[in-house]
């Protein structure tokens, strides 16, 4: 039920973040989450796209630092309160998250959060008895 | 001109030399019969001590190593029981196994004398205040100068390395008229005395008696000029005694080995051939009075060259130039020796299975900074910011409880350092 996130190490320089996203565009590599994490000297980008794999053989051979991660994708409605319900189910449970991003799609008026948490095999169990949806690898490269 | 022992110090050569052949056949016989170590080399290389007559015969003797102090890990080189040894010192090693000295109540005797020595020879005496700001404890700089100021009856401040602010006031307070540090932190001190605004006026200090570490001129005309003093290098490792090897006199021209108690050869560093006098080369030692852990043709790394010439000094003892360099990738920062490979290990231990990395070293505001550059490789690599910050801090801390010094660790993106001919560079030193 998880999805792949790409995480690639990054510098504090110009042009480093133009670097990946040159790759990804000449492999016609579609994007569809995006977030980085930034501290004095070096970032992180955290980014889902729809040809995992490939993506992470090209930004590699472009000589970057890159792994995987298990994110968990939920959708929430895009109205106040969307994401505090969803919160609310993870405090209750006990579960801490390590970082979270979103993006907002427009005609369906949902939201996706994607979620790296300390347990995320519990919080699935958790969200679902909530009937809260949550996306799969397929469901989330189609967006 | 001030001696603390003219009968020495101004020895005529012919005698000095004699007094070297004699001690030398002496130490020989000693470790061959005291040292399984040096038995046991010299047998396979087929020396008998009756084969050194003197100081002819110190070219067929081997050399000893730093890597053959490490081997005989902890006392294996002590040529006496460890009874007769009174004080242990120690110097950081290439893979965290420190060098270890002894020395007998007689060596500390020996040790004082020129530490006497030197100060005298730097312009000190029984008149002066000497604030000794030299590291106390297993490094031999504080301890060997402070029993060598009071050998030589001055007044000693004991105050150590550190605490800038306290050696200004204690320097105006106490009145010291004899700085005895590493010259990087006499540069250190001049500033923050300046920031004090502590002005110079109030001060007695003459002197600054500055080793440990390797300098240049310029650096002297800075000190001097901004501590307004006569700054003298000296010279001393350890392996051999410790400071109060060499040291300058006020002439400044080449630094004094006290030769009744050191022979000192040049050597090509590749083939181990003595060279003659005034070519550059690797310095080698070898001791003719010490009793705990004597050594024979001890390779220092360092180099420099030694001039016979007389000096206006009235001295007869040999001159060493100012060290010019190092045969090994050996670093000196803010006076601890440091080398590569130590970093090296600690990044291995982390889980860095192939670590580049880049040591960059610096002069900021006169202290000397140690940054690491890490390469992020997939093994350290972590999608968490915490994770990655918590090894940054690892790494520092590392670092600092195996060579004591606190450095910044900086993570870089692959293939930022710089790589020839397939070897990382691992070393950028901008100080200089």
């Amino acid at each position: 039920m998880t999805v792949k996130q790409i995480s690639v190490f990054l510098e504090n320089r110009k042009g480093r973040l133009a670097q990946v996203t040159s790759v990804l565009s000449q492999n016609n590599i579609d994007i569809s989450a995006i977030s980085i994490a930034e501290t004095t000297n070096f970032g992180i980008i955290r980014m889902i796209v729809n040809k995992p794999e490939l993506a992470l053989k090209v930004i590699k051979e472009a000589g970057f630092t890159v792994n995987t991660a298990d994110v968990l994708a939920v959708e929430v409605p895009d109205c106040p309160g969307g994401l505090h319900q969803v919160l609310e189910i993870m405090y209750d449970n006990n579960i801490s998250i390590e970082y979270l991003y979103s993006f907002v799609r427009r005609p369906s008026q949902k939201a996706l959060i994607l979620f790296k948490l300390d347990e995320t095999d519990k919080a699935i169990k958790a969200l679902k008895k909530e009937d809260i949806n949550i996306l799969s690898s397929q469901e989330v490269y189609e967006l | 001109m001030m001696y603390w022992n003219k009968p020495s110090e101004c020895m005529d050569r012919k005698k000095l030399e004699e007094l070297q052949s004699q001690q030398l056949v002496k130490t020989i016989e000693r470790v061959y019969y005291n040292v399984p170590y040096y038995r046991n080399l010299m047998q396979e290389k087929g020396i008998m001590p009756e084969d050194i007559k003197g100081l002819e015969d110190l070219s067929k003797l081997p050399f000893t190593t730093k890597d053959d102090l490490r081997n005989n890990y902890p006392y294996g080189l002590f040529a006496v029981p460890l009874s007769e040894i009174v004080r242990i010192h120690a110097s950081s090693g290439t893979t965290g196994k420190p060098t270890v000295v002894g020395y007998t109540r007689e060596d500390i005797t020996t040790w004082s004398e020129l530490m006497a020595r030197t100060l005298a020879c730097g312009g000190a005496s029984k008149h002066s205040v000497i604030q000794v700001a030299y590291g106390y404890g297993l490094f031999t700089g504080g301890l060997g100068v402070h029993y060598g100021a009071e050998r030589l009856g001055a007044s000693v401040i004991p105050i150590s390395g550190g605490n800038t602010k306290r050696q200004v006031m204690l320097m105006r307070d106490f009145g010291t008229t004899v700085l005895a540090c590493t010259p990087s932190y006499a540069l250190h001190i001049a500033e923050v005395m300046k920031e004090m605004k502590v002005p110079r006026s109030e001060l007695k200090l003459k002197y600054g008696i500055l080793g440990a570490e390797p300098w240049t001129e310029e650096l002297r005309k800075e000190i001097e000029e901004k501590l307004g003093i006569t700054a003298i290098d000296i010279y001393g490792l350890s392996e051999i005694i410790g400071p109060g090897v060499a040291s300058e006199c006020q002439y400044k021209n080449g630094l004094h080995i006290w030769e009744d108690h050191f022979i000192p050869e040049i050597i090509d560093p590749k083939t181990g051939e003595v060279l003659p006098e005034g070519c550059e080369g690797e310095l080698v030692f070898t001791t003719i009075t010490k009793e705990g852990i004597p050594v024979i043709r001890y390779r220092t790394r360092d180099i420099s060259s030694l001039n016979y010439e007389p000096c206006p000094c009235g001295r007869t003892h040999v001159r060493m130039h100012k060290v010019l360099g190092r045969t090994d990738d050996m670093l000196i920062i803010r006076g601890v020796n440091v080398f590569p490979s130590q970093i090296e290990s600690i990044l291995i231990n982390i889980g860095d299975t192939e670590p580049h990395y880049l040591l960059v070293i610096d002069r900021v505001g006169n202290m000397d900074s140690l940054e690491v550059w890490i390469e992020v490789s997939e093994n350290l690599f972590s999608d968490e910011v915490r994770k990655l910050e918590s090894l940054k801090h690892r790494i520092a801390n590392e670092i600092y409880s195996t060579l004591g010094l606190s450095a910044k660790v900086k993570l870089v993106e692959p293939k930022t350092i710089e790589r020839s001919q397939g070897k990382a560079k691992r070393v950028l030193d901008r100080r200089k």
